[in-house]
């Protein structure tokens, strides 16, 4: 049984992952992130960390990806406009994915099998002892990056006097 | 008790990354090579929380989080980046913001 949802789930993101790449309409593509965002969530349940989970769907498809929908929608750019892939990036596509395939082949045919052993039991309880003793430090550190972050986007969504209104 | 193992998890992470490199590769609107570079950090997290998995113990679940909060503020200030660059340019297209080469 979990093999089947572990193969539904990783096959939901990455097949929505690679219309995320594919699609024209950066709308579509925003909307193939959320449903690759819900497989990567169901894979995480699977590794016994439902609160990343929670969290993951919190933070992307609460917050991110409608930053994206509204910023999309805002600038109201023209759909259909990507160009054909020249040869040069075909050549380019195919060698990669030739040189990662043959890399994960010899990555894996060389690393020794993994057994999950006894878990850390991922509550609620264990994530806060480990953030407020051994991560405290970076804890405040990112703390203190949303901060900067936010007034960043507020310095720069200020609106800029214009190059021709200065030189007036 | 969970039968695919580390190496399937870390596989899936491997494809979605190179998903989200392809992606930043090709495409040429910037909105969408930004939500490829978050498939690429969603890659990351997932390698991270196999790994924690398989380990027992929780630290690289820990820093899970610190990349969700990193993402947030990075997606933040970039796409207030990109509506100022659109404010001055009227274009999202990497192949037209090309004025620092002529």
């Amino acid at each position: 049984m979990d093999n089947f949802l572990f193969l539904v789930f990783s096959l939901l993101t990455l097949v929505s992952a690679l219309l995320v790449v594919l699609n024209k309409n950066a709308v579509n593509a925003a909307m193939f992130l959320l449903v690759s965002l819900v497989g990567l969530a169901g894979l995480f349940v699977l590794l016994d960390a439902a609160l990343l989970a929670f969290v993951l769907l919190l933070v992307y498809a609460g917050a991110v990806v409608a930053l994206f929908l509204f910023i999309i929608m805002l600038l109201d750019t023209t759909p259909g406009t990507q160009k054909p892939f020249g040869k040069f990036s075909i050549a380019g596509a195919v060698l990669g994915g030739a040189l990662l395939f043959v890399g994960a082949h010899m990555v894996g045919r060389n690393a020794p099998k993994a057994e999950a052993v006894a878990p850390a039991v991922p509550t609620m309880k264990n994530y806060a002892e480990l953030l407020f003793t051994t991560y405290l430090l970076p804890v405040q550190v990112v703390g203190f990056m949303l901060l900067i972050a936010m007034l960043g986007v507020i310095v720069l969504s200020k609106k800029l006097a214009s190059p021709t209104e200065a030189a007036s | 008790m969970n039968p695919a193992g580390l190496d399937t998890y870390l596989a899936v992470s491997a494809l979605l990354f190179a998903l989200g490199f392809l992606g930043v590769l090709l495409r040429r609107n910037t909105l969408v090579i930004y939500m490829c570079l978050e498939l690429m950090l969603l890659a990351s997290t997932l390698a991270l929380v196999a790994f924690s998995k398989f380990q027992g113990t929780l630290d690289g679940a820990v820093f899970v989080f610190f990349i969700l909060t990193i993402a947030a503020a990075e997606v933040a200030v970039g796409l207030a980046i990109i509506v100022a660059l659109f404010r001055r340019r009227h274009t999202v297209s990497v192949e037209e913001l090309n004025h620092l080469k002529h």
